[in-house]
C-alpha cells in the first residue's frame, strides 16, 4: 500500500501540468482515484462531506446488479443443457454460462472504458464512472448467442453517440445502454429477435424443435403463453436476455438499491404500478393473445422488472423532480405494455418505452418545475 | 402560538465534539480583528492609519457603498496592521489591545423616548447596523427601507452549534431591552423557536410574536424560518438579528455605549476542552486553542460551524456573526481503496456505508471531500435536506447558466448560502453549491441596482 503510493507519487511529477506525459493526467488520474481516495480538501462552503461520491455510487449499482448476474449465468447453462435433454448439474450449468457470459462482459467493459479514457484524455477531464453500471447493464440486456464483435459496436455506439457527443457522463438524454440494446435490435434484428438466439448454442443444435427457444413473450404472442408459468416467469428459469429473466433476483437488486437510498422507489413502483393497471385494462378487453395474459404475468415477461428495476432508475435520462418521477415511472409502465401488446412485430416494449419517455423527461420536469413557480407566484398574490 | 411548525426535510450530521454547557475561563487574546470579508458586498474604506489609536467604538473603516455603514474597532488600544490579500483587497483590520477598555459613549437614553431615525443614527454611527442583515441575498440591511418584519432564530441548529437559550442566560433584561428599540424599526417581531426547549426568555418578551419549530437542520436557519411563516416575495425586505447581537443593541441605548461581548462556544472533536467562553467580538483565537488541541493530524479550524463557518488559522479571528468555533482533522491524506471499504466509521445520508449499523454514532469528520467533482448525476439529493417549496437542484442550474427570471422564479430572494449548505454537504458529486449561490445573488444585486 505505501510502496503503491510511493510509486505513483514518484510518477505524479511527471504527468501533472508541466509534465513531460501532461496529456496523459487524465488517465493517471483515473487509476491514481481507483487506487485512494484523493486527499483534497474542501476548499470553499462546507468543510465536511458526505462520504459517498460518484464510485460508491456506481460500484452499488453493479453490486444489485450482481443477483441477476448470477442468475443469467447459471440459467445459460440450465437453458442450454434443458433443450439439449443433457443431465447436468449446477456447476456444469454454472460453467457453460460463465464461458459464455464472461467474455460478452470483457467485451463491452474494454470497449466502452477505452472510449471513455480516450474522450476524457481528450478533453482534460476526469474520467467519469457511470460507464462501470452501464458496462455491466450492456450484457446482461442482450441475448447470449450475441457475436462478441456486435457488443463491441453497440457499446461503442452507446458510448459515443448515446453519451459522448452530449458531453459524457451525466449529460446524456437516452439510457446508454437501453440505446446499445435499440441499436442491435434495429440494426441487426435477426440476432436480437425470434427463437433461436435466447439459448446458447441453440441455432447449431440438431433435432431440437424450433419452437423451444422462444421467449415466454413471443410465446404469449402466439397464444402459448401456457407453456409458461407464472411461477418459472418469477424464478426466472425461461429463455431471455442473460440478466432479465429471474424477477427474484432483480428484486433482489431492488431492494439494495432502495435500502441505500441510490434507487428511486418511486419510479420503480410507479413503472409497475402502470404497467399492471394497463395490463388489468386489457385484461378486460382481451381482444388478442397477449391482452390476454394475466396483469401480473406481464409484470414478470421480458425485461419489464429489469428495465423498471436498473433502467427506468438511471437519474441522469430520467425525470430529476420527485413529482415528475411519479409521472415518469407511471407511463414507462403504460407504454410497455402498450407496446408489447400492439406491436405484433417486437412483443417487447419496454426498452422503447423506456427510451421514449427518456425523451420526455425533461418535459415532465418542466411542467413540475412550472407547477412549482405558479404555485409560487400564488402565494404572493394571497 | 403554540402550534408546532413541523420541519420533516434536514439532516443532523452526529459530529463528535459537542462544547460542555459551562462557562471555561479564559484570558482574553491581545490581538481583535474585524474582517470586512465577513461582510457580504461591502468595499471598505480604511478611516484610520496603522497606528492610530483606538476606543472600543471607534470607527476603523466604512462601506463605500452605503457610507452611512461603519465599522467600529471592538476594543481599545491601537490599530496594528491592515491585512491585505490579492489586488490589495482588505482581509482583516487587526487591533492591538493595550487592556484598558475604553468605550465611545453615546449616552444611555429611555427606551420610551427612542424614534426610528434615532435608533437609526444611533445604531449606525456606533456600528452596531451590521449586526442588522437584510432577506433576500443576506447583505447588510438598508436603513431607507421599511421591513415587512424583523426575524430571530432563537435556536441553532447546525452541528455543534451553541445553545443559544443557554449563552442568554442572565441577560433576560437586555434582550427585552434590545427588542424594545428593534420594536422602533419594525413593529412586527417573530422568534422562532425550538419545540424542545423551555424557551422561557423569549416567550417572556411582549409583543413579540414566537413561533415553535421542531425537526433536524436546518429548522434553526432563519431562512427556513421564514419560509414557514412569511415566505419573501419579489421585492419585500426582511431583517434578521441574531439573540447575542439584540443583546448588544439593547445595551447601547440603555448603557450608552457598543458592548462587543460575546458567548463562543468552543467546539469539535479535535478540542481537549470544550466550553462557552465569555469573550469579544472579532478576538483572536490564539488563546483559547493554546495547548488545547490534539496534534496528531492536521488540523482545520473553523470560525463558525462546520457547514457554513470559515477556514482560518490557528491565530485567525472569530467572524462578525459567529459565535462558534469548531476545530476538526485536515484530512489530507489519500485513503486506499476507500470507496471499496465497508465504511463502519463513514458517516453518510445514504446508506452505501455500513455505518448505517450505528444509528448513534457519532463520527469525528474531517475536511476530506471523499471524492472527486463530477457532473450531476444523482437526483433528488438536495430536495431531502431543504425543507422549503423550492427546487434547489434547478435553482442551481438557472444560477449557472445566469438565468436571471428562472433564478427569481426558482426563489433565489429565499435562500443564502447557510440554507443550501446541507445540499452541498449531501451532493454526491460534490458541487462548490454555497458558492455557486453567493455568485448567483451577487448577480442578482447586480442586475437588479
Amino acid at each position: 500500500m505505501k510502496a503503491l503510493r510511493k510509486l505513483l507519487d514518484t510518477i505524479k511529477p511527471h504527468v501533472s501540468k508541466g509534465g513531460k506525459f501532461e496529456k496523459f493526467h487524465s488517465t493517471f488520474d483515473a487509476f491514481e482515484t481507483l487506487l485512494f481516495v484523493p486527499d483534497k480538501t474542501n476548499k470553499s462552503g462546507v468543510h465536511v462531506r458526505d462520504s459517498i461520491d460518484m464510485k460508491r455510487t456506481m460500484i452499488m449499482v453493479v453490486m444489485a446488479l450482481v443477483p441477476a448476474l448470477l442468475f443469467g449465468i447459471w440459467n445459460t447453462g440450465y437453458q442450454h443443457f434443458l433443450v439439449q435433454g443433457v443431465e447436468a448439474d449446477f456447476w456444469q450449468s454454472f460453467g457453460h454460462g460463465l464461458i459464455k457470459v464472461l467474455p460478452i462482459i470483457i467485451v463491452s467493459y474494454v470497449t466502452g472504458l477505452a472510449i471513455e479514457f480516450a474522450f476524457a484524455q481528450i478533453r482534460g477531464h476526469e474520467v467519469s464512472e457511470g460507464f462501470l453500471v452501464s458496462g455491466m447493464l450492456i450484457p446482461l440486456v442482450l441475448p447470449v448467442d450475441i457475436p462478441l464483435w456486435m457488443v463491441a459496436v453497440a457499446t461503442a455506439f452507446a458510448v459515443i453517440i448515446g453519451k459522448e457527443v452530449f458531453g459524457g457522463s451525466g449529460m446524456n438524454i437516452w439510457n446508454p445502454a437501453l440505446l446499445a440494446r435499440a441499436f442491435l435490435f434495429f440494426a441487426y434484428p435477426a440476432h436480437m429477435s425470434g427463437d433461436l438466439v435466447w439459448i446458447s448454442g441453440f441455432s447449431a443444435m440438431e433435432g431440437v424443435d424450433a419452437t423451444t427457444g422462444a421467449t415466454a413473450l413471443a410465446a404469449a404472442a402466439q397464444g402459448n403463453i401456457g407453456d409458461f408459468s407464472i411461477w418459472s416467469s418469477f424464478i426466472g428459469t425461461i429463455p431471455g436476455s442473460i440478466g432479465e429473466t429471474s424477477v427474484i433476483a432483480i428484486l433482489l437488486g431492488a431492494a439494495l438499491l432502495i435500502y441505500t437510498g441510490i434507487g428511486s422507489w418511486k419510479i420503480m413502483f410507479s413503472v409497475f404500478a402502470g404497467g399492471y393497471i394497463m395490463g388489468f385494462i386489457f385484461n378486460l378487453v382481451g381482444a388478442n393473445d397477449l391482452m390476454q395474459v394475466d396483469a401480473l404475468h406481464h409484470l414478470f415477461l421480458g425485461g419489464f422488472a429489469f428495465g423498471a428495476v436498473f433502467m427506468a432508475t438511471d437519474p441522469v435520462s430520467g425525470s430529476r423532480t420527485e413529482t415528475g418521477k411519479w409521472i415518469y415511472g407511471f407511463l414507462i409502465g403504460i407504454f410497455a405494455i402498450l407496446i408489447r401488446v400492439f406491436n405484433p412485430a417486437y412483443p417487447e416494449g419496454m426498452m422503447l418505452a423506456i427510451l421514449l419517455l427518456n425523451t420526455f423527461a425533461p418535459l415532465i420536469d418542466h411542467y413540475v418545475v412550472q407547477s412549482n413557480i405558479k404555485r409560487r407566484l400564488k402565494r404572493a398574490v394571497v | 402560538m403554540s402550534e408546532v411548525i413541523k420541519i420533516k426535510k434536514g439532516l443532523d450530521i452526529r459530529l463528535a465534539g459537542k462544547a460542555e454547557k459551562v462557562f471555561g475561563k479564559t484570558a482574553l487574546p491581545r490581538l481583535f480583528a474585524v474582517k470586512p470579508i465577513d461582510f457580504h458586498g461591502v468595499v471598505p474604506k480604511m478611516v484610520l492609519k496603522e497606528g492610530a489609536p483606538v476606543k472600543a467604538g471607534t470607527v476603523l473603516f466604512y462601506d463605500k457603498k452605503q457610507p452611512d455603514v461603519k465599522f467600529v474597532s471592538p476594543v481599545s488600544g491601537t490599530l496594528k496592521s491592515i491585512n491585505r490579500g490579492e489586488r490589495r483587497r482588505i482581509l482583516e483590520v487587526i487591533v492591538e489591545s493595550d487592556g484598558k477598555d475604553e468605550f465611545v459613549d453615546y449616552g444611555s437614553v429611555n427606551l420610551k423616548e427612542l424614534n426610528r431615525e434615532s435608533v437609526v443614527e444611533r445604531l449606525l454611527e456606533s456600528g452596531a447596523w451590521p449586526y442588522i442583515r437584510q432577506r433576500p441575498y443576506d447583505v447588510i440591511a438598508n436603513s431607507a427601507d421599511k421591513p415587512k418584519a424583523i426575524f430571530i432564530s432563537g435556536f441553532d441548529s447546525s452541528p455543534l452549534a451553541p445553545d443559544l437559550e443557554f449563552l442568554l442566560t442572565g441577560k433576560e433584561e437586555a434582550f427585552k431591552d434590545g427588542i424594545e428599540v428593534l420594536k422602533k424599526l419594525s413593529p412586527e417581531i417573530h422568534i422562532g423557536t425550538n419545540s424542545e426547549t423551555a424557551s422561557k426568555i423569549y416567550n417572556n418578551v411582549k409583543g413579540v410574536k414566537t413561533h415553535k419549530f421542531k425537526g433536524p437542520h436546518p429548522a434553526g436557519n432563519v431562512g427556513i424560518q421564514i419560509h414557514h411563516i412569511m415566505p419573501i416575495n419579489k421585492g419585500e425586505v426582511i431583517w434578521v438579528v441574531q439573540p447575542q447581537e439584540v443583546l448588544s443593541i439593547g445595551a447601547l441605548f440603555t448603557q450608552g455605549k457598543h458592548d462587543f461581548s460575546r458567548v463562543i462556544a468552543l467546539t469539535g472533536s479535535e478540542v481537549k476542552t470544550r466550553s462557552y467562553l465569555r469573550y469579544r467580538l472579532g478576538a483572536s483565537v490564539s488563546e483559547m486553542l493554546k495547548d488545547n488541541l490534539n496534534s496528531d493530524t492536521n488540523l482545520r479550524v473553523i470560525s463558525g460551524n462546520v457547514l457554513t463557518g470559515d477556514h482560518i488559522e490557528s491565530d485567525g479571528f472569530v467572524g462578525f456573526y459567529h459565535s462558534q468555533v469548531t476545530v476538526i482533522p485536515e484530512g489530507d491524506e489519500y485513503e486506499f481503496m476507500g470507496w471499496l471499504k465497508p465504511g463502519f466509521d463513514k458517516f453518510s445520508v445514504s446508506r452505501t456505508f455500513f455505518s448505517w449499523l450505528f444509528p448513534g454514532k457519532e463520527y469525528r469528520l474531517n475536511a476530506n471531500m471523499h471524492g472527486g467533482e463530477r457532473a450531476l448525476v444523482v437526483s433528488g439529493e438536495y430536495d431531502k435536506v431543504l425543507p422549503m417549496d423550492i427546487l434547489p437542484e434547478f435553482l442551481i442550474k438557472a444560477i449557472l447558466v445566469e438565468d436571471i427570471d428562472k433564478m427569481e422564479q426558482l426563489g433565489i430572494y429565499e435562500v443564502t448560502e447557510e440554507d443550501l449548505a446541507l445540499c452541498e454537504f449531501v451532493c454526491t458529486s460534490k458541487l462548490e453549491i454555497q458558492k455557486i449561490l453567493r455568485r448567483g445573488i451577487e448577480l442578482m444585486i447586480k442586475e437588479l441596482s
